[in-house]
């Protein structure tokens, strides 16, 4: 039976101890309903895995395997290697998952690895933009002028100065047959990228945004709203890569975007940019490089890139 | 041949196995998050237009499909975080303050 476009099972169990409002818990129950009962997973440390196995408890009613913080993507291709050794493996999803500090950074030079060598699962980075398990410091992943313990804002300081990393495009050089960036505020389009990704043999990877109210320091009831916010502004376009191809979904007027100070303003990450004054040059600095970014994704979609 | 499954090791007085592996299955159940909560959910049945919304988009997991087809949040475990409040499309849930 299917509910709202995802499936009735439920394999992450109530009483895990995520914040409340946390949109990677949303994000691990879209990103299970889509594997399925017969799938093995691999996680490394970050807030999911440690608000699901306060040991001996376990939120999962699937096989999960906590890695390192680096090597997720190695154990999977492991269990993957073994599956074809045995023969079974078109029966059984391997599905690798980690934060961004995992993906984008720690565990990105065995993620390379694997995808280079073509290794048949797939990697899931539930994106909250920071890491978030050990006190929210900045990572690869946090956007320009984001204030993180690491990259804090104050009177000489705008949060982080460096430009998000495009992991997409990173392992899309890597030749993988299917790569997407999705969205918790978009669940159902979510769920549809993570299954084909799943289906799609190879390595194949979705980077999933997921809001985190106690790093973004937003309002917990804003989580999916935010969410939304951030693929109306643009900060965060859907789109796939499909065998080399992209795909946008959304959005894809660029004349039509919602403004990022809508999604900044929001947040208490971005507070510094509107307090004590409004930091003009640099929302509008934001807004630009949004402006270019999808418009470069439009681009290649036209033109068959 | 050892049989690693049945393996424990002792840690102080806590028996733990080989390889921290978990013998349960879906076990945080046993911790009732509700406590955590300052507000609750409250839906309007007769607004709930069954859509499953609220369902697909809470953090826990906690919200339950009833009989009718209209959908509950199970309060043993609801944080009370409001995303199903603010996501209902016939606002058909409000957010109360607990009373201890
Ligand atoms: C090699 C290594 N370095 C550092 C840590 C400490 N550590 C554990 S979780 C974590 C943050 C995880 O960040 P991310 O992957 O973004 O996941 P999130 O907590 O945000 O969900 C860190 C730094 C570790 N476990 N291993
Ligand atoms: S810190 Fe953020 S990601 Fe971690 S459990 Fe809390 S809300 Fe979720
Ligand atoms: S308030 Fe939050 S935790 Fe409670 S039922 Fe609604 S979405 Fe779930
Ligand atoms: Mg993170």
């Amino acid at each position: 039976m299917a509910i709202a476009g995802l499936p009735e099972e439920e394999y992450l169990s109530c009483g895990h101890r995520a914040c409340a409002g946390c949109g990677a818990a949303t994000a691990i129950r879209l990103i299970t309903k889509a594997a399925g009962k017969n799938s093995i997973l691999v996680e490394s440390t970050g807030c999911i895995e440690v608000i699901s196995t306060p040991y001996p408890e376990t939120a999962w009613k699937l096989p999960w395997i906590h890695g390192a913080f680096e090597n997720p993507s190695s154990i999977a291709s492991g269990i993957s290697a073994a599956l074809k050794a045995k023969g079974i493996e078109d029966e059984i999803n391997v599905v690798a998952f980690g934060g961004d500090g995992s993906t984008y950074d720690i565990g990105l030079g065995h993620i390379s690895g694997a995808f280079e060598r073509g290794d048949n699962f797939t990697y899931i980075c539930y994106d909250n933009e920071a890491y978030m398990n050990t006190g929210i410091q900045r990572s690869g992943a946090t956007p320009y002028g984001a204030s993180t313990t690491t990259s804090p804002a104050g009177r000489e300081s705008i949060g982080k100065v460096e430009w998000k990393k495009d992991i997409i495009h990173i392992l899309a050089a890597h030749k993988s047959p299917y790569l997407a960036s999705a969205s918790i505020g978009y669940p159902t389009d979510a769920f549809k990228k993570i299954r084909k990704a799943i289906e799609t043999k190879g390595p194949t990877f979705v980077n999933l945004f997921a809001t985190c109210p106690t790093g973004w320091r937003s309002d917990p009831a804003k989580s999916i709203e935010l969410a939304k916010l951030a693929v109306e502004t643009g900060v965060v376009p859907l789109y796939e890569i499909i065998n080399g191809k992209h795909v946008v979904g959304m959005p894809r007027d660029i004349s039509k975007l919602k403004p990022v100070e809508e999604y900044l303003k929001v947040q208490g990450r971005y507070r510094h940019l509107f307090r004590p004054e409004k930091k003009e040059m640099e929302i509008n600095f934001i807004q630009e490089r949004v402006k270019e970014n999808l418009a470069l994704l439009l681009e290649y979609a036209e033109t068959g890139h | 041949m050892i049989d690693f499954e049945n393996v424990k090791l002792k840690i102080g007085d806590t028996e733990i196995t080989i390889g921290a592996v978990l013998e349960s299955n879906g076990s945080t159940s046993n911790l009732k998050t509700g406590a955590w909560r300052s507000m609750r959910p409250v839906t309007d049945l007769e607004k709930c237009i069954s859509c499953g919304i609220c369902w697909s988009l809470c953090p826990e997991g906690c919200i339950i499909k009833r009989k009718d087809g209209k959908f509950e949040a199970d309060l043993d475990y609801c944080k009370g975080c409001g995303i199903c409040a603010n996501e209902c499309p016939v606002k058909a849930i409000t957010m109360v303050m607990e009373e201890k």
